[in-house]
C-alpha cells in the first residue's frame, strides 16, 4: 500500500519534472509582479493589534499559566498500550488514584489502545519518583506494554527550566549582536521587538492550547525565533540596499518598496515551509505533535506577520534612514545616536 | 558568477560527491559494514527515542561521600592520638567539622600529630592550595578539623570516577548491546542502553551500593532488649533484606568484608535445591574468615549487604577453604544479581537515579515509520511545489535538495552523530526552508530581468546580489540551533544538529551546487530568455 503511493509520487515528480524540462508547464506568479501593497500604512492597524494580542497573551500567560511538561516540572510521564482491546482509562484511573500518588492524569494518547499517564512530583526526592514508578508498574501489572517511561527528578527539572530559559535568552542576544554587527543597531533593535512579539505570541498559544512546555517547546521557540529573523532578514536586506540606492525617498515609501519587492519570496518561502511542516503535523505522530503544533502557529500564523508588519514598519519609529542626505547609509549609526532628539523630531515629519 | 573555473567546479563536485558518499554506510546492514575498512565503518546511530532503549542519569550522594569522609577524618585522629599516646575526650562530628579536646600540655604535640593528616588537594592545573583538613586550634584545648568543600568536591570526583567502572562492569555483566557510560559534570553518571525492554532489573542493580560484610550476631542480646536501648555501644540492629522483615543484633566489627572477595557465581545448593551464589575470598580474607570462624563454632554469623542481614547461618565448622556460599531464600534472577553485583564491587557511595527516560522497542519503531512518511510526504510536497512555482529552475532547485539531503546523512554519518525524532523533524524542515536559498535566488532573477537585464545578466546578478542575503538570513538561525545544541539533551539535542548541519549544507548546495548547475545550463545552451 504504501509501495503504491511512493510509486505514484515519485511517477509524478518525473512527470512533472520532464513538462519542466521542456517547457510545457505555463508561467506561475503566486505575487503579481507589480504588487504595490502600502503596507507601513497599514501599521496603524497592525500594531494596535499585535499590541492587543500581546497583552492578551501575557494574561493567558499570568491567568492560565503555561501546562509544564515533566521536564520543567519534574514527575512521571508514562505511555502505556494495553495489550487486549481498547483502554478502559476509568478503570485504570479507578486503580492508579488508590495508590496515593496524589493526582494521575490519564489520556488517550492516539489510538484507543494508548493511554499517557502522568504522575505528580512526589515529595521526598529522586527515590520518591521511582518509588512511584514501580507502584503504578506494580498496580497496571502485564496488561499493559510501556511504550515510554520519562521521570525527572526535583533538581534534574529544575536546571533544565533554567537552562532552557538561558538558551532563549542567549539565542536572542547572540542573533542580536550578529545583526548589530552586520546591521545598525536600529535594525538589531527593531528585529528584537519583532523576536519578542512572536515569543510572547507563541507563549499565548501554548497557555491556550495547553500543550506540554518543556524541552522540545524550547527548541520550537528557536526555531521559530531563527525562522522569523530569516524573514525579517532578508527583509532589511532589501531596505539597506534601498537606503543605499535611494538617498532621497521617504522611509515609508522606502520600506514599502523593500517589502513589495521581497513579498514574493516570503510567500513562497512561507509556503514550502507550511508544506513541510503540514506533513510532520499530519504524518509524524504523536510524540513530536505538540512540538509541530507549536511550530506551525509560530512559523505559520505568526513569523512572516511579524517580519512585514511589525519588524519593517517599526524601523520608522527607530529613526533608521533620517540621515541619508548627509552621511553614507553604512555609517548612519554614529551620527543616528548622537541625534536622537533629531531622529524623534523626524519620526514625526515621518508620520505625517 | 557564472564562470567556473575547471579545479573551482571539480572541487565543489569532489565535496559534494565525497559527503554524500559519507551516507553510503547506512544503506547496508551492520554486519557488512563492520568487514569494511575502519574508515568506511562511520555511520548514522539511531537515538534511545527511535531504537527503543533506556537513558538513566545517576548521582553520586554527596551527603553520603561528605559523611564518610568525616568518619574518617574521625577514626584517624582517633589512632593518631591513640598511636601518639596522647590523651583526648570528647572526639565527635560537628557540622563540617570534627572536633577532639586534649589536655593544654599535650596542644602543642597533638597539632603537630594532627597536621599529618591533611594533605594537600592537587587540582587539575597541579596545586592548588588547598587542602584536605583545615586543622585549627579553637582555644582551650579543642582542636577543630574542618573539611573543606574542595576536599569534598576531590572525593566526590574521585568517588565518580571509580564508580563509573564499576557500573561500566555492571551494566556489560547483562549483555547489554554498546552501551554508554559517562561523567557528567562534577557528580553525575550517564547511563544509555539502547534496546533494553524493561529497565527495571538494570535500575534495580544501578540502584545498590552492594557494600557486602560478614559480621558476628551478638546472641547475648535479643533484638527486643536492643530496641529499647539496652544495646551495647558495639552492637547495632540490622534488619533482614527478606520479608517479613525480623532485627537482628549485629555487631559492628566487620571480620570479612566484601572488597576481599575474588569471585562470585550464581548457583544451586546441591542438597535443597534452592538458588544460591558461591563465593571465593582472596587470600588475606580467607586468612581472616578461617581465624574467626574458627573462633565462633556454634554461634551464628551474619551476610550484609547494604545494612540489611541477607541470611544469618550458625557456623558449624570452621571455614577453612577461603571459599562459602551464601542462600537467602533467593529467586534464580536474585542469584544472578547478587552474583553481578558482588563480582563488580561495591560503589565508593549510593548512586540516585535522577532522571530516567525509557522507550519501547515498539514506539521506537513506530516513530521511525511515522518520521519516514512524515519526511517523504514533506519532500514530496516541496518538490512538486518548487517545480510549479519554478518549471526547469524547479527541477535544479530539487536536483540541489536531494543532494543536500544526502549531504546531510553524510556529515551526520562522519560525526557518528545520532538521529533522533525531533532530527527527522529537523530535516523535514530543512528541506522546506533549504529551497528558501534558491527561492531566494530565483526571485532576484525574476527581478533583475524585470529591470530590463539580459537573460545571462539577470541570472549573474541574481546570485551575487542574493549570497549576502543568504548568508545573513542563514546565521541568524545557525545561532538558534547552536545555543540548541549547547542547552539540549538528547532528542532535542538530536535536532539542533541536524538543524544546524542542514543550514551548512544548504548555503553550499543552494549558492555553490545550484550555481554550477545553471552555470552548465547557460553555456550549453546560451539562453536568450529564462523560463523562470
Amino acid at each position: 500500500m504504501t509501495h503504491t503511493i511512493l510509486l505514484a509520487l515519485a511517477a509524478l515528480i518525473v512527470v512533472l519534472t520532464i513538462a519542466s524540462i521542456f517547457g510545457w508547464l505555463p508561467t506561475f506568479r503566486i505575487v503579481p509582479d507589480d504588487t504595490h501593497f502600502d503596507f507601513t500604512q497599514f501599521r496603524r492597524i497592525s500594531f494596535p493589534i499585535s499590541a492587543v494580542l500581546s497583552i492578551c497573551a501575557i494574561t493567558l500567560f499570568f491567568t492560565h499559566g503555561l501546562n509544564f511538561g515533566i521536564d520543567f516540572k519534574g514527575g512521571t510521564l508514562m505511555e502505556v498500550q494495553t495489550k487486549s482491546g481498547p483502554a478502559d482509562i476509568a478503570t485504570m484511573r479507578t486503580t492508579l488514584s488508590n495508590l496515593g500518588l496524589g493526582e494521575v492524569q490519564l489520556q488517550q494518547f492516539g489510538a484507543p489502545d494508548n493511554v499517557l499517564l502522568r504522575v505528580a512530583e512526589q515529595p521526598g526526592g529522586d527515590e520518591a519518583q521511582q518509588a512511584a514508578v514501580q507502584k503504578v508498574r506494580g498496580a497496571l501489572g502485564s496488561n499493559v506494554e510501556y511504550r515510554r517511561v520519562e521521570v525527572v527528578g526535583p533538581r534534574v527539572s529544575g536546571e533544565l527550566l533554567a537552562y532552557g530559559m538561558l538558551g532563549l535568552i542567549l539565542a536572542i542576544v547572540g542573533i542580536l549582536i550578529y545583526l548589530w554587527f552586520r546591521f545598525e543597531w536600529q535594525f538589531a533593535l527593531g528585529a528584537m521587538v519583532a523576536n519578542v512579539h512572536d515569543i510572547v505570541l507563541t507563549i499565548g498559544f501554548m497557555s491556550i492550547s495547553q500543550v506540554d512546555f518543556d524541552l522540545t517547546s524550547i527548541a520550537a521557540l528557536l526555531t521559530i525565533l531563527g525562522y522569523s529573523l530569516n524573514d525579517t532578514v532578508v527583509i532589511y536586506d532589501r531596505i539597506r540596499e534601498l537606503l543605499r540606492r535611494y538617498k532621497k525617498m521617504p522611509m515609508p515609501q522606502l520600506l514599502n518598496e523593500s517589502i513589495n519587492q521581497t513579498l514574493s519570496r516570503s510567500i513562497i518561502t512561507h509556503l514550502t515551509v507550511t508544506l513541510a511542516l503540514l506533513a510532520l503535523l499530519v504524518f509524524g505522530g504523536n510524540a513530536i505533535h505538540s512540538f509541530t503544533a507549536v511550530m506551525m502557529f509560530g512559523v505559520v500564523l505568526v513569523g512572516t506577520y511579524t517580519s512585514i508588519f511589525i519588524a519593517a514598519p517599526v524601523l520608522i519609529y527607530l529613526g533608521v534612514g533620517n540621515h541619508r542626505e548627509d552621511a553614507a547609509p553604512l555609517n548612519a549609526a554614529k551620527p543616528a545616536k548622537k541625534k536622537s532628539t533629531e531622529a524623534a523630531k523626524a519620526d514625526t515629519t515621518a508620520k505625517a | 558568477m557564472l564562470y567556473f573555473t575547471r579545479w573551482k567546479a571539480l572541487a565543489i563536485v569532489a565535496t559534494a560527491l565525497l559527503v554524500c558518499l559519507c551516507a553510503v554506510p547506512n544503506f547496508f546492514p551492520e554486519a557488512t559494514v563492520k568487514t569494511w575498512p575502519k574508515w568506511a565503518q562511520r555511520h548514522l546511530v539511531l537515538g534511545l527515542d527511535l531504537q527503543g532503549g533506556s537513558h538513566i542519569l545517576l548521582e553520586v550522594d554527596a551527603k553520603s561521600v561528605k559523611k564518610d569522609k568525616l568518619d574518617q577524618v574521625r577514626d584517624e585522629t582517633r589512632r593518631a592520638l591513640r598511636d601518639a599516646r596522647i590523651g583526648y575526650t570528647g572526639l565527635a562530628i560537628r557540622g563540617d567539622a570534627v572536633e577532639v579536646r586534649v589536655k593544654e600540655p599535650d596542644l602543642e604535640k597533638a597539632l603537630a600529630k594532627l597536621k599529618e593528616l591533611s594533605q594537600p588537594l592537587s587540582g587539575i592545573l597541579g596545586s592548588t592550595g588547598a587542602r584536605s583538613v583545615e586543622i585549627s586550634d579553637a582555644g582551650g584545648g579543642l582542636i577543630r578539623m574542618n573539611v573543606p568543600q574542595a576536599a569534598i568536591s576531590d572525593r566526590i570526583r574521585q568517588s565518580v570516577d571509580q564508580s563509573i567502572q564499576i557500573v561500566e562492569r555492571r551494566v556489560n555483566e547483562l549483555g547489554t548491546v554498546e552501551p554508554l557510560i559517562q561523567r557528567q559534570g562534577l557528580d553525575r553518571i550517564l547511563v544509555q542502553v539502547p534496546g533494553l525492554q524493561d529497565p527495571t532489573r538494570l535500575k534495580e542493580i544501578l540502584g545498590k551500593t552492594a557494600k557486602m560484610d560478614f559480621r558476628m550476631v551478638d546472641p547475648s542480646v535479643s533484638p527486643e532488649q536492643a530496641a529499647q536501648g539496652r544495646a551495647p555501644p558495639d552492637d547495632e540492629v540490622l534488619m533482614s533484606a527478606q520479608e517479613p522483615k525480623v532485627p537482628y543484633v549485629i555487631k559492628k566489627e566487620v571480620l570479612v568484608s566484601g572488597a576481599d572477595l575474588t569471585d562470585a557465581q550464581p548457583g544451586f545448593d546441591q542438597r535443597t535445591g534452592e538458588p544460591i551464589v558461591s563465593f571465593k575470598f582472596n587470600t588475606s580474607g580467607a586468612r581472616k574468615f578461617a581465624d574467626a570462624t574458627l573462633k565462633n563454632v556454634g554461634t551464628p554469623f551474619a551476610i550484609i549487604l547494604d545494612n540489611e542481614v541477607i541470611s544469618a547461618p550458625v557456623i558449624r565448622e570452621p571455614i577453612t577453604g577461603g571459599s562459602g556460599q551464601i542462600s537467602g531464600g533467593f529467586t534464580v534472577q536474585q542469584a544472578n544479581d547478587l552474583a553481578i553485583l558482588l563480582r563488580a564491587g561495591a560503589l565508593p557511595a549510593p548512586l540516585t537515579i535522577i532522571e530516567e527516560r525509557t522507550v519501547g522497542p515498539g514506539l521506537g519503531q513506530d516513530s521511525i515509520e511515522k518520521g519516514e512518511r512524515a519526511a517523504y510526504v514533506g519532500s514530496v510536497l516541496v518538490i512538486v511545489f518548487m517545480l510549479l512555482t519554478y518549471r526547469l529552475f524547479g527541477v535544479f532547485a530539487n536536483i540541489a535538495v536531494a543532494i543536500n539531503v544526502a549531504m546531510i546523512f553524510g556529515v551526520l554519518s562522519l560525526l557518528n552523530a545520532t538521529l533522533t525524532l525531533p532530527g527527522i523533524a529537523g530535516i523535514v524542515l530543512t528541506v522546506g526552508i533549504a529551497v528558501d536559498s534558491n527561492v531566494l535566488i530565483y526571485e532576484r532573477i525574476r527581478e533583475e530581468l524585470r529591470a530590463g537585464r539580459t537573460a545571462i545578466s539577470a541570472i549573474d546578478a541574481g546570485f551575487k546580489r542574493a549570497l549576502a542575503t543568504i548568508l545573513d538570513s542563514n546565521i541568524t538561525t545557525f545561532i538558534a540551533a547552536a545555543v540548541l545544541f549547547y542547552i539540549g539533551t538528547g532528542p532535542v539535542r538530536g535536532f539542533a544538529v541536524t538543524l544546524g548541519i542542514g543550514i551548512i549544507t544548504t548555503v553550499f548546495t543552494a549558492f555553490e551546487v545550484t550555481r554550477l548547475i545553471v552555470a552548465a545550463w547557460v553555456r550549453w545552451k546560451r539562453p536568450q530568455t529564462v523560463p523562470i
